[in-house]
């Protein structure tokens, strides 16, 4: 670290330090550029996967803390940018840096009504064009008079404003169409029963053939974020389940991870344990049902059941466990919330016994068959340079071949203490995102068998104060969800509260990929891309 | 064997002992019109049932099994609620042409019920160019899908019926060429002439390779030809919600889902008449003991069973397969099946020019 802030300092004397979990660099708005351009290309620093965008109100400025890691070292690294103007705050975009921070740019846009210059999509991102305030600031106004529920059609524009710098440095304003006008533009969704949940994509084409996809979402935007300031740490949890709910314990881990980051808080070894074997379920459980609905999506029906009766099997276990089968609400802040059921183990050395069953099942009805492979093999061909540019992460990013497993790159809880392997492959077409999944089935199977025997016995949970406070300060933690690399942004100004909780979902970055790798493909290429990449909606809208 | 021509013929001499000519003519074509839909509504209803209880075979499933005995009356309890359904009338649709489309379907398929040889002599129509007849009539459906996905003034129902023009124009070919093939062999165009040609042997049998390359084909162009999976794209619902039919409700899709099903039955009929011997019971030349015994069994029977098992198998592919592209299928046709088809023919003139075949009865015209 200290070598990577002497080399910074030295480029840009403007740029200030502070270590907290992560090394923060603040510089002014004018440099963002150049830095961020310098933190992605120089060969020893490589920070090339920008992870999320945090925006951020500090009552007396508002800004940007940019979160950067890097495909070739573990290293992380913060930066924070800022400006005092509240009434027409802009900043400098990074998304000709980073492409993924064209759509990250928007939602701070959304709920901060920080104006990017350069980005040139400057749409607001979940909430309608004619929303009045930008909630997530602190002065937000939340009388509902404001923002009534409309019952009219919903508006949408089809052009969107942008601001651009020219050569004088002077800010322009310019309007851009989205699409051409003689284009002949399908609505693909919200209600659709191929994009998973309530996701709009309209898409021009041209006869079969896709254009353009311009992906419009919010339509699942319940305002998680807003909501968490307002609660107690121990209730922001639940939300957890409510985003990726295919696979609600990886985003628990995550959120109680950085919890007790901050509070230093000793997790039990058995609950450790727990949570890990868990996570690693709830992965099983969640390829299974992608294998399911991505098969339904391209016309396979039966292998839906085929692949649902494991998900049962998962979904029983943590029923008899957790009391419910979605919405687990299991890790709490110090452990998790109840001991493991007396079945517990029996129950997953069945699962255990009939997973290898199963997957060889799903490759001879499935993945064998030739229209299979001539739908998927070729199709939506994301390479690895624009995996890491749009920051996609998990089964689909590693697929293009970067090893972006959350688990191996920035280990958390005991995964460093565990042989499995991370599935890479190289081709970066759907057939690979299908297979990379198929393989972290056996991979989590593996991992899961190396502890159920050895679940030591103790305490469940640690002893946490009943009225939990965190100090003054930040932090962050990244774990590995199901389809990518889940991120928590925390700030406490010192109450039980949070100031501020910032959660990067794996699945934006996924939904805004869609565009770039369909275009010129035809129009059931694009549910099979859609499937394949397998982003869930609530997760991106939050 | 019985022969059905005894009952109908004494039907005919009943009417015409009391009723003028033109009246005979009018009744009877009431009476069968009647029956036709008799059969076409209870044929639905059972292809209801039975897919529904494959398909649940398939899925480790049971199917419907609460309303009647092992849920019989489920297809029933179906059908009446869409009967009930209301027709919802929409906005800026070609009224005339969307209300015309599924009629246009279900008299297609109406119309190719016509010629199928439900037993020995019992047919509705029976004259020397049958299957060309057949052929023809079928070709109306297509009609109705289009009209269905353009007046319809919806993008997904348009881009459904573009696509299923594509798909039935395309594959048309191929049904048509496989079953020239057959009908070069056999030497005729008559149903019942076809059906009596395979008295000994039937023509898969008989008929040597290139009568089973010609079965394949028909197969796959059949399978097509009725929209069904992997060849749904015309309704792919994970693409195009249910594509040319997306705005249709009530009785109105009641019929497009009927003609589905009926056009199912015909495929698999008009392969059985081409390639499994229609109502001709399963004769093995020599074995004349088996044969007799074969015989008691009632030729309807025969019919609508080989038909049955055939259907099976297109259900089969459906609740097996993923779904084709629009370039990979009329890819499928024209780079695949088209050429092996002609060469087929050719084989299969080869074939009757030096009378490498098995048994065939000589037609007698």
């Amino acid at each position: 670290m200290a070598t990577i802030q002497e080399k910074i300092s030295k480029l840009f004397p403007a740029a200030t330090f502070e270590q907290a979990d992560t090394l923060q660099i603040t510089i002014p708005d004018a440099q963002l550029q150049s830095l961020a351009r310098t933190l992605r290309d120089d060969a020893d620093l490589a920070f090339d996967f920008l992870v999320t965008i945090v925006g951020m109100d500090w009552k007396d400025s508002l800004g940007c803390i940019y979160y950067l890691a890097s495909s070739t070292h573990a290293n992380t690294l913060a930066i924070k940018v800022s400006t005092t103007d509240r009434e027409n705050p802009m900043l400098h975009s990074v998304s000709e840096v980073w492409t993924i921070a064209e759509i990250f740019e928007r939602e701070v846009y959304d709920f901060f009504g920080i104006v990017f210059i350069g980005n040139k999509d400057m749409r607001r991102l979940f909430l309608n064009i004619d929303w009045v305030g930008y909630p997530l600031r602190k002065d937000y106004d939340t009388n509902p008079d404001l923002n009534p529920v409309s019952i009219e059609n919903e508006r949408q524009s089809d052009g969107t404003d942008m601001y651009l710098e020219n050569a004088e440095g002077k800010i322009e304003k310019k309007h851009r169409l989205i699409f051409e006008k003689d284009d002949f533009v399908v609505n693909i969704g919200p209600q659709h029963p191929a994009t998973h949940g309530v996701l709009r994509f309209r898409t021009a084409v041209d006869g079969e053939t896709i254009k353009k996809i311009d992906v419009y979402m919010g339509y699942i935007h319940r305002g998680v974020e807003k909501l968490c300031e307002d609660l107690t740490y121990p209730q922001t949890l639940h939300f957890m389940d409510r985003l990726d709910y295919f696979a609600a314990h990886n985003y628990h881990h995550g959120l109680c991870l950085c919890i007790e980051k901050a509070a230093g808080i000793e997790v039990p070894r058995r609950a450790q344990v727990i949570r890990v074997i868990m996570d690693e379920l709830s992965r099983i459980a969640s390829h299974c049902l992608f294998i399911g609905t991505f098969c339904m999506d391209l016309g396979a029906t039966t292998m839906l059941f085929y692949a649902l009766r494991v998900r049962e099997q998962i979904l029983d276990i943590m029923d008899k466990t957790c009391g419910a089968r979605m919405t687990f609400n299991y890790d709490v802040i110090g452990g998790v919330m109840a001991d493991l059921d007396e079945n517990f183990v029996a129950d997953v050395k069945a699962l255990l016994a009939v997973l290898p069953k199963n997957i060889k099942e799903y490759n001879k009805i499935f993945t064998g068959n030739v229209i299979t492979k001539n739908r998927m093999e070729g199709v939506g061909v994301l390479s690895k340079a624009d995996a890491i540019d749009y920051s996609v992460t998990g089964p689909s990013g590693r697929a293009s071949g970067w090893a972006c497993d959350g688990r191996k790159t920035h280990p958390y809880s005991i995964y460093s203490e565990l042989d499995f392997e991370q599935v890479v492959m190289e081709e970066g077409d759907s057939m690979a995102r299908f297979k990379c999944r198929m393989k972290e089935i056996e991979e989590s199977a593996r991992i899961i068998e190396q502890l159920i025997d050895n679940i030591p016995a103790g305490d469940i949970c640690a002893k946490v104060p009943k009225v939990l406070k965190l100090p003054v300060g930040k932090w962050f933690q990244m774990v590995e969800g199901c389809r990518g690399v889940f991120a928590v942004y925390l700030e406490s100004d010192g109450s039980t509260k949070p100031y501020r909780l910032k959660i990067a979902p794996p699945c934006l970055p996924l939904a805004a990929v869609v565009d770039h790798i369909t275009s010129g493909n035809k129009i059931a290429d694009l549910i099979t891309i859609g499937g394949s990449l397998d982003y869930i909606v609530p997760d991106m809208d939050r | 064997m019985f022969d059905f021509s005894n009952v109908t013929g004494w039907i005919h001499d009943l009417l015409s002992s009391f009723m003028a000519d033109w009246l005979v003519v009018v009744t009877e074509c009431v009476l069968i019109g009647l029956g036709l839909l008799l059969a076409y509504a209870l044929l639905a209803l059972f292809y209801i049932y039975f897919e529904r209880k494959v398909c649940a075979a398939f899925q480790c499933r049971l199917g419907p099994n609460r309303v009647g005995p092992f849920g019989l009356l489920q297809s029933f309890a179906d059908m009446f609620k869409i009967l009930i359904k209301e027709l919802i009338s929409l906005k800026h649709t070609d009224k005339l042409l969307f209300a015309l489309a599924p009629y246009l379907v279900i008299a297609a398929s109406m119309l190719a019920f016509a010629v199928l040889p439900w037993g020995k002599g019992l047919q509705i129509i029976d004259f020397n160019i049958g299957i060309f007849f057949l052929i023809a009539v079928s070709s109306i459906g297509v009609l109705g899908i289009l009209l269905a996905g353009w007046s319809s003034n919806n993008k997904f129902t348009l881009i459904g019926a573009l696509r299923s023009g594509a798909q039935m124009v395309s594959y048309e070919l191929s049904i048509g060429l496989s079953v020239i093939t057959m009908v070069a062999f056999a030497g005729t165009m008559s149903v019942t002439g076809i059906v009596e040609a395979q008295s000994e042997c039937w023509f898969i049998f008989s008929g040597h390779i290139p009568a089973i390359i010609a079965f394949i084909i028909y197969m796959i162009a059949g399978t097509a030809e009725t929209n069904r999976g992997p060849f749904d794209l015309p309704e792919a619902e994970s693409e195009l919600t249910a594509g040319y039919h997306t705005e249709y409700s009530g009785i109105h899709f009641g019929f497009f889902y009927l003609a589905e099903y009926l056009n199912l039955f015909i495929v698999a009929g008009v392969a059985t008449l081409l390639f499994f011997g229609g109502w001709m019971p399963l004769h093995i030349p020599g074995w004349e003991g088996f044969n007799d015994v074969m015989n008691y069994i009632p030729t309807p029977i025969w019919f609508i069973g080989k038909a049955v098992v055939l259907s099976f198998v297109i259900i089969w592919f459906k609740w097996t397969f993923p779904r084709l592209r629009i370039d990979q299928l009329l890819a499928l046709e024209w780079k695949y099946l088209l050429p092996i088809n002609l060469f087929n023919l050719v084989l299969m003139v080869l074939v009757i020019v030096y009378g490498l075949h098995g048994p065939v009865c000589p037609v007698i015209e």
